[in-house]
């Protein structure tokens, strides 16, 4: 089992769905359906759950801009070992080391930026691609 | 009497406007600009409010509900009021001090504390 190059063991299910929300309810539960089935704890679930409405936010409103008529592609896998989410929009990408540091006195009253940061602190593993338009995720199942 | 539409349950103690929010996933990203403008306009109408929003039927939140709360907390500030929160579970709890917003929020264990505080 590798963190480092997560899904390649894998086969991931994939998903496209419309940039909204709304379309990403499905999806989700699907995921965290199997996180279930595979017996992951509640604080392992609650935080697969948070890291990918981050995630999906993130594509959904910097990646795509908020554009509808715009995609969503979300892959995952869910083991008894492991989840690996990978959610990637249709935008122009970004520099992922560029992004403030929400948590620094400066940034604390910003009400945005926190996305990022949340998802690295509770999933095991997080990277882009390297335009920035595709993160992947994997929570272990500890 | 409890009052509030549809996302909100608002009630009063000595004074102070306690907020309890409806449903369990209220703070998922679908709800969070109706709450942020049902809770800004409570403020807006209340000068000098006290406002306790009681967290006891949240088991989820997001970063943008953090940051509709923030926006909350600087009105109710620029209003001359007073913004807690209680009854926040372990789980949530542990998204504020990860953020470090655990030193932004007046936060109390139970309701009794933080109608006490103001």
């Amino acid at each position: 089992m590798s963190v480092t190059d997560p899904g390649q063991s894998e086969s991931l299910t994939e998903i496209v769905v419309p940039s909204r929300i709304e379309a990403t309810k499905e999806p989700e539960q699907r995921i965290l359906a199997e996180v279930e089935r595979h017996g992951y704890s509640p604080d392992a679930a609650f935080a697969i759950k948070l890291a990918l409405q981050e995630a999906v936010t993130n594509a959904i409103k910097h990646g795509n801009r908020n554009d509808p008529s715009k995609h969503l592609t979300l892959r995952f896998a869910v083991s008894p070992e492991k989840t690996v989410i990978a959610v990637a929009d249709e935008g122009e990408g970004f520099c992922v080391a560029q992004v403030p540091d929400p948590t620094i006195d400066a940034n604390l009253e910003c009400p945005t930026g926190r996305g990022i940061m949340l998802m690295r602190a509770y999933m095991n593993h997080v990277s882009y691609n390297d335009t920035g338009t595709e993160v992947t995720m994997v929570k272990l199942n500890e | 009497m409890p009052e509030g539409k549809l996302h909100l349950k608002i009630s009063r103690s000595n004074g102070v406007h306690v907020v309890h929010f409806a449903d369990r996933k209220i703070l998922e990203e679908l709800s969070i600009t109706e709450i942020g403008e049902e809770l800004s306009n409570l403020v807006d109408s209340q000068p000098g409010i006290k406002l306790l929003l009681n967290f006891s039927s949240v088991d989820h939140l997001s970063s943008a509900a953090l940051g509709m709360l923030i926006t909350l907390n600087k009105r109710v500030t620029q209003a001359n009021g007073a913004l807690k929160l209680s009854n926040i579970n372990a789980q949530i709890y542990e998204v504020f001090k990860i953020t470090r917003l655990n030193k932004v929020f007046d936060i109390h264990p139970t309701a009794e504390e933080a109608l006490a505080g103001f």
